[in-house]
């Protein structure tokens, strides 16, 4: 075996091949690589910012129940304290009325009293006049004497 | 070849002889020094540069995964994590895709396979002359530099495989199963089972010797032409060295994963209950 040109022509053809491999081989090798490896980052990325989120969103969660159990606790004493209020409210206001037909009715009462008092006193009067009529068994004009009598009754 | 300059066929002859190692009748324990005296050593020789080529390769596969492997993160792989689990998944792929049984050794060996039987295809790349060239230069007579064109080593594998298909067909159906899968099959009768053994254990024999021949065949071919254009002036190599080389890329790729995937089916066929 002896050197010859044929190490130079295959050294020209090696040359060739590599450079077309450099050319058109490789980078589609090297891009279906950086491809995955993107996707494989990608994906533990969002693996990540999934968990993240997962964190956020339970604390969050948490802190709305908390604050809506404040909230809820808030509203339940207020509707006590409300309730209360209007348990008072109306028992003032059934005094009151209580009161006031009391009141009322005493002053119905003074008053059948006093029509009372005025019919039992015309009543008087007629029966003192049929009386001194009987009495003095003679026709006395009603009307001359009537206002004499209704004085009288006056002073009942 | 003493200096002169060697005739087209001389040149070919050259290249396709093995360096080979072995115990000639008359020179002893040597090298063999042409294609006749190798032929004198008869079967006890070895073939120097397809073995030590083919175990060198299978170093470089074994040290790349392994320190892709023992740098492994379960984060973003970096560059060659990110290659081997590429490669990786691809042929896990493959045998799920095809072997349904339960083994650990199918993935690895398939692994094995295909990273093995590319990368000494690979080798076909390289131009033809000048690993022989430093070779004679540091005084190594022969040096054919893919060991896939050496039947030996495509035998050798496939003889492998051969050995696992037995061992799986005895360990799935037992040896009366076996025994029954190349008696009474296809016709279930009595009187066909030396029909029924002729038939099957041609078939089973042709596994092998066709999963050697075509790797052997495929890439013998190709070292051939590369050759042939080695022939050629100086100044037109090229114009057919580098199509020729752009579609072999292809062609090592898929002997390679042939390999793997017959191995895969063979042995998938092996596990398989009737």
């Amino acid at each position: 075996m002896n050197l010859n040109l044929t190490l130079i022509g295959q050294a020209i053809a090696f040359a060739i091949f590599v450079w077309f491999c450099m050319k058109y081989v490789w980078p589609p090798v090297t891009e279906a690589m950086r491809a995955r490896q993107k996707k494989i980052a990608d994906g533990l990325d969002a693996a990540s910012r999934a968990s993240r989120d997962l964190e956020l969103a339970q604390e969050k969660a948490s802190q709305t129940l908390r604050e809506s159990k404040e909230q809820a606790a808030q509203i339940i004493e207020q509707a006590n304290k409300r309730a209360n209020q209007i348990i008072e409210e109306a028992k003032d206001q059934a005094r009151e009325e209580g009161e006031r037909l009391i009141t009322a009715a005493k002053a119905e009462i003074d008053q059948e009293v006093n029509r009372a008092k005025e019919q039992l006193r015309a009543q008087v009067a007629l029966l003192a006049v049929r009386g001194a009529e009987q009495i003095l068994e003679a026709s006395i004009d009603e009307k001359a004497h009537s206002e004499l009598v209704n004085k009288l009754a006056a002073e009942l | 070849m003493a200096g002169t300059n060697p005739t087209a066929s001389e040149y070919i002859q050259h290249h396709l002889q093995n360096l080979t190692l072995g115990f000639h009748p008359e020179n002893g324990l040597s090298f063999a020094h042409g294609a006749k005296e190798a032929q004198e050593m008869g079967f006890w020789a070895i073939h120097v540069d397809t073995l030590g080529w083919s175990v060198l390769l299978g170093c470089i596969f074994l040290y790349i995964f392994n320190k892709a492997a023992k740098s492994v993160t379960t984060g973003v792989p970096n560059g060659l994590q990110n290659f081997v689990e590429i490669l990786v998944e691809f042929v896990d792929k493959s045998v799920k895709e095809t072997f349904h049984g339960r083994s650990s050794l199918i993935a690895p060996l398939s692994l094995t396979i295909f990273c093995w039987i590319f990368l000494m295809n690979l080798m076909d790349l390289v131009p033809v002359d000048w690993l022989p060239m430093l070779a004679s230069s540091l005084g190594i007579e022969y040096m054919k530099v893919v060991p896939t064109t050496d039947v030996n080593a495509t035998l050798g594998m496939s003889i492998s495989v051969f050995v696992l298909i037995i061992y799986y067909s005895i360990k799935v159906k037992g040896v009366k199963g076996f025994a029954a899968e190349l008696t009474l099959h296809p016709f279930n009768s009595k009187w066909m089972i030396p029909f029924n053994f002729l038939l099957e254990g041609v078939g089973l024999l042709a596994k092998p010797i066709s999963l050697a021949l075509r790797l052997f065949g495929n890439l013998y071919a190709g070292e051939l032409i590369f050759i042939l254009i080695a022939i050629l002036p100086f100044w037109i190599q090229w114009a057919l060295s580098v199509p020729w080389a752009i579609f072999h890329i292809l062609v090592i790729t898929l002997q390679a994963f042939i390999f793997m995937m017959l191995t895969i089916v063979y042995l998938s066929m092996a596990c398989e209950d009737h």
